[in-house]
């Protein structure tokens, strides 16, 4: 190979480079290069996903032949009162976490915004939860709710916030999804603080100067620079986040398994334990398809977004 | 005013408004370790206080760990996967990037589109079927299956992330190399790569992150104590029936997560960037 020297003038034509040479071209390089891409996604999301839609439309079992039944699984879950509750719960869980994510990280993305000692290492340290395999660290939470040892409870009775023994974070219905949604607001906060602050970041200056020279305090600042500048990475954040808390798996599984009775599964983990545990395929697969009409919302909602500043 | 005459009071007091994030953000981490290394009879001591180890840090609960579970043997099989899906991850996604940032063709735009909602789709939509389609391929509880499956979600994001550093890239320098009559091919080589390095980084490390973290795909698709990765090792096999060892247990999530800590160390401001490169760009 001619490392180095780029070779002038026209290319002497051999039959071998043929190939090389067609692959010159935008219009071959083009689909060339996305076809790896596109034989796998169409092998292994697209078709799984008809098949997705097949099972749901069946009553396929492990190891039994299925036939097609229509919609009768998406209908029939509703008599379920497992479904139904999984249902409340995916809302519950999704609202509260995102609006406390989005809360709690601009207040930290405020925060780290300023002028601080140690700038690295804080941004680090709060960026940790983030990276950290989450089934291993939900492990620790899980521990950390433990119903005898609960550190959690100890140190709440320590400071006198709670009556002894204190909830049984993981046994009791209400305090579970509590427990629940701390996690998820543990581990996703990173992503709202670093990328919020990133916007606050690319706020010019001087829209600040020329507000502050109007006579405008720091609340009026945040309202009328702060939150417009940011309503596009705001949004875009949020309907990221919305999606993957919405179809969030891990720490549901690990923590509560979707119990007690019910009260913090969410599609993801009744999708599991009806389509593999029980066996049911078709039911398992239809309630997966539940997260769907969110997914489609939410990509549609991007869509508008990214494209007007991709495209 | 008062803020301008006090600058160090003011300063504290913009750190002491971060101590509680930095504790909830730390606290767990810190527990998980002080547990791992607590004796069996301070850890079941309902009377002793659970922030402190008063008896002498032990080991004990590591070296059963390595010793006494497969935990070896999950380690390597998450290196195995990991190290394999990313790198046909990265080199996917980086040519499919390229293609969608800098030529035309004919559906290029459906296809970017596609990229996109990929991205967006959860493992946790698809993992009924592809264990179907594992069982087909002949995969079934195999960590080949995670090798092949893990670039699904991989690729789309490779190629998402790419496609923006690509962007960045002046067209002229390309064209530039071109008119000195290098092919295309030898321009993305040569020229365009070599610029674009830190995305390429970047993808590396959220790949090999991604990869490590994944949780659903490992759990469905593999069982065998020689085939499943360290997060299902330690979330299944370590828990037998009601007696949980949570020594053992937090020895595990610590282990596990220790090869995402190095290169989280050593390349933060590369998460950094990656994790804002999505959302604001």
């Amino acid at each position: 190979m001619a490392v180095g020297s780029v070779r002038v003038g026209p290319v002497v034509p051999r039959p071998g480079l043929r190939v090389w040479e067609l692959l010159d071209h935008e219009r071959f390089l083009g689909p060339a290069f996305v076809t790896p891409a596109l034989l796998l996604i169409t092998l292994l999301v697209a078709y799984p996903f008809c098949m997705a839609l097949y099972f749901a439309m069946s009553n396929a079992f492990i190891g039994r032949p299925s036939h097609f039944i229509g919609l009768r699984n998406f209908v029939g879950l509703w008599e379920s009162d497992a479904f139904r509750q999984t249902f409340q719960n995916a809302f519950v869980f999704t609202g509260a976490s995102v609006a406390l994510k989005l809360v709690l990280g601009m207040t930290l993305a405020l925060l780290l915004n300023q002028q601080l000692w140690f700038k690295r290492m804080i941004r680090g340290a709060v960026l940790l939860p983030w990276v950290i395999p989450t089934a291993l660290s939900t492990l620790g939470w899980w521990w950390m709710f433990n119903s005898l040892y609960s550190v959690v409870n100890w140190t709440g009775l320590a400071l006198g916030l709670m009556d002894p023994p204190g909830p049984n974070w993981l046994g009791q219905k209400y305090y579970a999804m509590t427990a629940v949604v701390t996690v998820n607001v543990w581990r996703g906060l990173p992503f709202f603080a670093i990328t919020i602050l990133a916007g606050l970041v690319s706020i010019p200056r001087e829209l600040y100067e020329a507000a502050e020279a109007d006579g405008a305090g720091p609340v009026a600042r945040f309202w009328h620079v702060t939150l417009p500048m940011l309503k596009p990475v705001l949004a875009i954040v949020v309907l990221f986040s919305t999606i993957f808390t919405f179809s969030d798996f891990n720490i549901v599984y690990v923590l509560t398994h979707g119990g007690p009775i019910n009260s913090t599964h969410l599609f993801a983990t009744l999708a599991r334990q009806v389509g593999l545990e029980s066996g049911q395929i078709g039911q398992g697969a239809a309630i997966s398809l539940y997260l769907f009409p969110v997914l489609m919302l939410v990509v549609w909602a991007q869509l508008k977004f990214v494209r007007r500043q991709v495209y | 005013m008062t803020v301008k005459r006090r600058p160090l009071l003011t300063k504290i007091a913009r750190h002491l408004g971060l101590v509680p994030f930095l504790v909830f953000a730390l606290f767990p981490f810190y527990h998980m370790a002080l547990t791992s290394l607590k004796t069996d009879r301070e850890l079941y001591d309902r009377h002793a206080v659970p922030l402190l180890i008063r008896e002498g840090p032990t080991l004990e609960h590591y070296q059963k760990l390595l010793w006494d579970t497969g935990f070896l043997i999950w380690t390597k099989n998450s290196l195995l996967v990991t190290v394999l899906a990313t790198t046909v991850s990265v080199v996917l996604g980086t040519i499919a990037a390229y293609a969608l940032a800098r030529l035309r063709f004919f559906g290029v735009g459906p296809f970017g589109t596609g990229i996109f909602v990929t991205y967006l789709v959860p493992t946790s939509l698809l993992f009924l079927p592809l264990a179907q389609v594992v069982h087909w391929l002949g995969l079934a509880d195999s960590k080949w299956a995670l090798v092949v499956t893990y670039p699904t979600f991989l690729v789309p994001f490779c190629t998402w992330l790419l496609m923006g550093y690509f962007r960045t890239v002046p067209k002229e320098v390309e064209e530039c190399a071109m008119v000195d009559g290098a092919t295309r091919l030898q321009a993305l080589l040569r020229i365009v790569l070599p610029i674009a390095v830190p995305g390429l980084v970047c993808a590396v490390l959220f790949a090999f992150t991604l990869s490590w973290n994944e949780f659903i795909y490992a759990l469905t698709f593999t069982s065998s104590s020689d085939e499943i990765t360290a997060s299902v090792g330690v979330t299944s096999e370590l828990i037998r029936g009601d007696i949980y060892f949570w020594g053992g247990l937090m020895a595990g999530a610590v282990l596990g997560s220790v090869p995402i800590v190095i290169l989280y160390v050593f390349f933060l401001d590369y998460y950094v960037s990656g994790l804002t490169a999505g959302a604001v760009k």
